[in-house]
């Protein structure tokens, strides 16, 4: 890659990841399914399933509400089942959002003392993404996470 | 989590600085922490542990360099167990008492 098209200060690239961290009282397969299984994503992440087999790869999609359009279409990059997903991102809901560069999503889960784990969303590669970072900041990763964590601990709207 | 070691760490104007400053700009080091603050390294490192006790504040090296971040899902996690619930009460029991004072009149 030539100098120019790495043109992008250090100090900038720290600005580009944002990460989120929560507990939850879960064993690791739990919070992985819930990450991975569209019966949990569609009770926390907006009301979109996930479709993904998490293997290395393939593709990692959100799927609508409406059932066929997609939010998400991107690539499962790494894969370490139930502790560490990689994934591509890039918000197709939105349509100046959808016109940046993929960024990436890293899910990670550490079990804990207590029957707990913890729980890390990393945004990052987010540099040339300003829209998508400002979309996904604020409420947003904060709502998934606390919707994870309490589908998960309180079950709300589980069916069998 | 634990809800009392968040609102602890809440608790203190120099850590909601350290917080703010952080949701201006992610990935700082202690070092630029610490120059607007008249405080001690040690004082700062010491702010810094209990934000990062209460999960507010997490902790990524990058090299030889400690980067802060502010994580603020605790916030939203209490927000979701006590504002919630409070603005939803007093809402509908004012709106219950427009709807009977209504109806008597």
């Amino acid at each position: 890659m030539s100098n120019d098209a790495m043109s992008i200060h250090p100090d900038e690239g720290r600005e580009a990841v944002q990460v989120y961290q929560i507990f939850i009282k879960a064993t690791p397969q739990a919070i992985w399914d819930a990450i991975t299984r569209p019966e949990f994503t569609a009770q926390y992440f907006y009301g979109s399933r996930v479709e993904t087999t998490a293997e290395v790869g393939t593709p990692f999609r959100y799927r609508a509400p409406d059932g066929e359009t997609l939010w998400g279409d991107e690539t499962v990059f790494e894969s370490d089942p139930p502790h560490r997903l990689v994934v591509g991102w890039r918000s197709l809901y939105d349509e100046e959002a959808a016109s940046e560069p993929a960024s990436r999503i890293t899910w990670e889960i550490e079990p804990q003392d207590g029957g707990f784990c913890l729980l890390t969303a990393t945004h990052d590669h987010l540099e040339q993404s300003p829209i998508t970072a400002r979309n996904v900041a604020g409420a947003g990763w904060m709502m998934v996470l606390s919707g994870l964590k309490s589908v998960l601990e309180t079950g709300s709207g589980l069916a069998a | 989590m634990d809800d009392d070691a968040v609102f602890k760490a809440l608790a203190d104007p120099t850590r909601r600085h350290l917080l703010d400053r952080l949701f201006e700009k992610g990935g700082r080091t202690q070092t630029e922490l610490e120059s607007d603050l008249p405080l001690t390294r040690f004082g700062v490192a010491k702010h810094l542990r209990i934000l990062e006790a209460a999960g507010l504040v997490v902790i990524r090296r990058s090299g030889r360099e400690k980067l802060h971040y502010l994580n603020p899902v605790p916030i939203r996690v209490i927000h979701d167990r006590w504002i919630d619930k409070y603005t939803v009460g007093p809402a509908s029991a004012l709106s219950d008492l427009r709807s009977r004072l209504e109806e008597s009149e």
